[in-house]
């Protein structure tokens, strides 16, 4: 129910009112993103500081220079995948709170295949690895999908739940079976991946970035321009009329949150064979959520998804630089977060700020699709 | 009834509300005197639910004055219009399921003793009073979701009553009722009027209108196009003035040329919802070339049939052949590909996606099908030009075939679907509530598409609520009750009388 406009296949002519409904889509996501600044500002007054000194520096640190704006990629990366994952789940009407849980999966097994397969060259070992991840994400996505078809559990109860299993056996592994020998460590995680395992850099660019916006572009086009994803849509705005039509409801369900999971996976892949070089309990931990956030403020639209990632990203890689040079103390940037989370569920308050009222078709999404059964 | 004589509670005066493109009324007059049923009749979209929206401080008038006894007011919400004594019924109740029918009345004026102590019982007292006063039968500790619709009605009029409400309005009020439940609606309105009560009764259903009401008020395109006298008025002459032109109620059909049977059904059992048998064993044939009308009071498993048929519901014993098919246990898609076309009872929620455009809609069930996706791959191209000719085709209107279904009347949404329905190849026609809750002129329209598919040698199995339908419409009548077919007539014998009995279930 959320964007009709988005809803509608593509069609000739209607660019100026396209324009318009883009417009409409990101002008409650930005008002919030401004307020949420403006009560970052007032905190970082309280606390002594100039807020001008602080947001230029935040600047600095994610936009500042080349290096700066691949920190900030890489940062966006995950945020991409498990923002997808979460919003491509919202498609069919399912919210996917178990993106945390699929993305320690991902992490893991890329890792494994990452560290124990010798002697396969980088265009096969990175990309095998990557599958492996995705594999990984998709089963454990998979897994709420059928709870929810077959006992009627409800995903956000299943998912909550099974993220508590996924870090407690990630936690596991890291620290028993798939636990780095090395002489010397002590503490609870994978040997190092091979270097033909990893996802390298194009200069600043990291590759995995790439990865994402590719997958971003191809869930655009698995949602608007295929059968299925036609099928998701219908399940998540009307499921009787879906059923009615002929759509397989039960197996859609349980294939998009395979595909959720799938993305989620991916991203925690990713992280392992382009930044983090390994598994590591406690170095993914909020990743899966702030897909959350990343979906709710990119309206639950792929594309919308980049840009979302790309700030919650900066603000992740500007905030060291912003402690150095303005002494702010690095958790300002996640209070701003959270206060943009807070402003985009809020619809309402944004709406009225910016005296817009709500249509029957443009509802908050938070509310409008889940907790349907 | 002299109407002249009679004081005035209510009047709009040069009632003026612009949407944005919509001028939703035009200077609209109108005046409701003491006891009397006002019905207000217009097509969808003709501004009846604007105006009364206005009169109940939802909405507010660019232009013109509204007057209730005698004072000119200015109405900013629906609270003002309670304090001075409006309340309004709307179509889709705005009851809380799971409290009781004291809870629900209270709610918003609860009655409280003490620091804030909740009285139900004083509550209870008083909904028992109220429906004691206006025969209004209902039990005040019943729970909400537990009553049929037309109690539930009740409910909603002793909550405006409640409120001291002395002018109703009732807002598609039979719309959700049975024939029988609409009747008794008749009697307590006559009961409120014969007190003093003031009601406007918004329909567009001309026997009722003729039945019950007092004057008459025809809005179209948002003007007051006159007052009619129901002791005057006939059906066309409201249907006339409704429209603007003159409009065949009665569709004009050759005789039926049946053919081979398409559809067969072969004591058929089915469940409802909650696991009781709604259909007990149903032996049916439909020709091609003929319409089999199934005519019944609703609820006597006449849904639970025709989801049964069309694979969306489990059969639990029985056999269904379609075109020499056993499709007993066929899927919704098997059941289409093989050529059944489904007009479902409640368009919106399993006929449309009301979140995405026409064009879309306009494929929900072969979407998947050359030209409109070759694998995966959908060609939204050819979805669009499908739309657009559909849309030119069954004179949908709309502003475009991008255009949400939501945002469409209820008349042109049904037209989406029958146009979906008959864009394909079809041998099985099964058509539910065709005409629910739809203008004059929709209804019209469809009526003549289902005679046509029938003259191109489709077998129809139409089921309505509507005994007027049926009898207009089909070549043979079958009589559902309690789960059974009690009789099969043809057309020549179904007098309303005798089909009226078989529908009570006594045998005719």
């Amino acid at each position: 129910m959320m964007n009709p406009e988005i809803e509608s296949s593509p069609g000739n002519g209607r660019f100026l009112s396209t324009l318009q409904q883009i417009w409409r889509s990101i002008s409650v996501p930005l008002t919030a993103v401004l307020l949420a600044a403006l009560i970052g500002a007032i905190l970082l007054i309280a606390s002594g500081a100039s807020p001008l000194e602080a947001y230029a520096a935040l600047f600095k640190g994610s936009f500042g220079n080349a290096q700066a704006i691949g920190r900030t990629l890489e940062k966006a990366t995950p945020l991409i995948f498990s923002g997808l994952a979460v919003a491509f789940a919202f498609k069919a009407g399912l919210f996917n709170i178990g993106a945390q849980g699929q993305l320690l999966f991902g992490a893991i097994v890329a890792a494994f295949l990452g560290f124990s397969i010798e002697g396969l060259p980088a265009i096969i070992h990175a990309p095998l690895a990557l599958i492996g991840g995705a594999a990984a994400g998709a089963l454990y996505g998979a897994i709420p999908g059928a709870l929810r078809t077959y006992t009627g559990a409800h995903e956000v109860i299943t998912t909550i739940m099974l993220n508590y299993i996924a870090i407690n056996i990630t936690d596991y592994l890291a620290d028993g079976p798939w636990k780095d020998m090395t002489p010397g460590n002590i503490v609870a995680r994978t040997p190092k991946i091979l270097p033909s395992a990893e996802i390298p850099y194009i200069g600043n660019v990291p590759v995995g970035f790439i990865l994402s916006v590719l997958a971003a572009v191809v869930v655009w086009w698995l949602l608007w321009h295929t059968t299925i994803g036609y099928e998701i849509r219908t399940v998540g705005l009307n499921s009787h009329a879906a059923h009615y039509a002929g759509m397989r409801v039960a197996w859609t369900v349980i294939l998009t949150m395979a595909l959720s999971g799938l993305l989620a996976g991916l991203g925690g892949a990713v992280e392992t064979q382009g930044v983090v070089g390994r598994y590591q309990p406690g170095f993914n931990i909020a990743l899966g959520f702030d897909g959350i956030t990343i979906a709710l403020l990119g309206k639950t639209h792929p594309f919308g998804v980049i840009p979302a990632a790309l700030l919650v990203g900066a603000m992740k890689a500007g905030s060291s630089q912003m402690q150095f040079s303005a002494g702010v103390a690095k958790e300002i940037t996640d209070v701003i977060q959270a206060l943009i989370l807070f402003f985009v569920a809020a619809d309402v308050i944004v709406r009225w700020i910016i005296r817009m009222r709500a249509s029957d078709g443009d509802q908050v999404t938070f509310s409008s699709n889940w907790g349907q059964s | 009834m002299s109407d002249a004589s009679k004081t005035i509670v209510l009047e709009a005066r040069g009632i003026t509300k612009r949407f944005p493109g919509v001028l939703a009324n035009d200077r609209v007059d109108l005046t409701l005197h003491k006891g009397e049923i006002l019905a207000l009749l217009g097509e969808n979209g003709a501004g009846k639910s604007t105006l009364m929206n206005m009169l109940y401080g939802l909405y507010h008038p660019d232009e013109g004055e509204i007057w209730i006894k005698g004072e000119k007011v200015a109405l900013k919400n629906p609270r003002d219009a309670i304090d001075r004594g409006i309340g309004m019924v709307h179509q889709h109740f705005q009851l809380v399921p799971v409290m009781t029918v004291a809870e629900n009345v209270m709610l918003g004026s609860e009655v409280t003793r003490g620091a804030g102590y909740l009285d139900v019982r004083e509550a209870e007292r008083q909904v028992r009073k109220l429906s004691q006063q206006y025969g209004l039968e209902v039990d005040p500790t019943a729970v909400v979701e537990d009553l049929p619709v037309g109690t539930q009605q009740r409910v909603e009029i002793i909550k405006a009553l409640y409120r001291h409400a002395d002018v109703l309005i009732l807002d598609e009020p039979t719309a959700v009722l049975t024939p029988q439940e609409a009747q008794e609606l008749f009697r307590i309105m006559r009961d409120l009027t014969n007190q003093g009560v003031s009601i406007i009764f918004i329909t567009h259903k001309l026997k009722e209108v003729l039945a019950v009401s007092d004057r008459i008020g025809v809005l179209r395109a948002g003007q007051y196009v006159g007052t009619a006298d129901p002791k005057t008025a006939t059906e066309a002459s409201l249907a006339e003035m409704m429209v603007g032109r003159k409009v065949i109620l009665q569709v004009e059909k050759a005789p039926a040329q049946p053919g081979e049977a398409v559809l067969q059904v072969k004591s058929l059992y089915v469940k409802d919802d909650r696991g009781q048998t709604a259909v007990a064993g149903i032996d049916l044939t439909v020709h091609a070339g003929e319409i089999l009308g199934i005519a019944g009071v609703q609820g006597n498993g006449q849904r639970e049939l025709v989801e049964a048929l069309t694979g969306i519901r489990p059969i639990e014993e029985g056999q269904v052949t379609i075109a020499g098919q056993d499709s007993t246990h066929f899927t919704p898609r098997k059941n289409t590909e093989l050529g059944v076309a489904h007009i479902p009872e409640d368009r919106e929620k399993h006929g449309l996606v009301m979140a995405y455009s026409l064009a879309d809609n306009m494929v929900l069930n072969n979407y998947y099908q050359k030209p409109y996706a070759s694998g995966i791959v959908m060609h939204n191209d050819a979805i669009y030009a499908h739309g657009v000719q559909l849309v030119e085709q069954f004179d949908v209107r709309t502003p475009s075939v991008m255009t949400p279904a939501s945002n469409l009347s209820g008349g042109n949404k049904q037209k989406v679907i029958v146009a979906r329905e008959f864009s394909r190849p079809t041998k099985l026609l099964i058509a539910a509530q065709p005409t629910r809750g739809i203008d004059v002129g929709s209804i019209e329209f469809i009526h003549k598409q289902i005679v046509a598919q029938r003259d191109e040698g489709v077998a129809v199995l139409l089921v309505s609520a509507e005994l007027d339908e049926v009898l207009g419409l089909a070549d043979r009548v079958a009589v559902m009750f309690d789960g059974r077919i009690v009789k099969t007539l043809p057309i020549t014998e179904a007098t309303r009388e005798r089909v009226g009995l078989l529908m009570a279930g006594s045998e005719a």
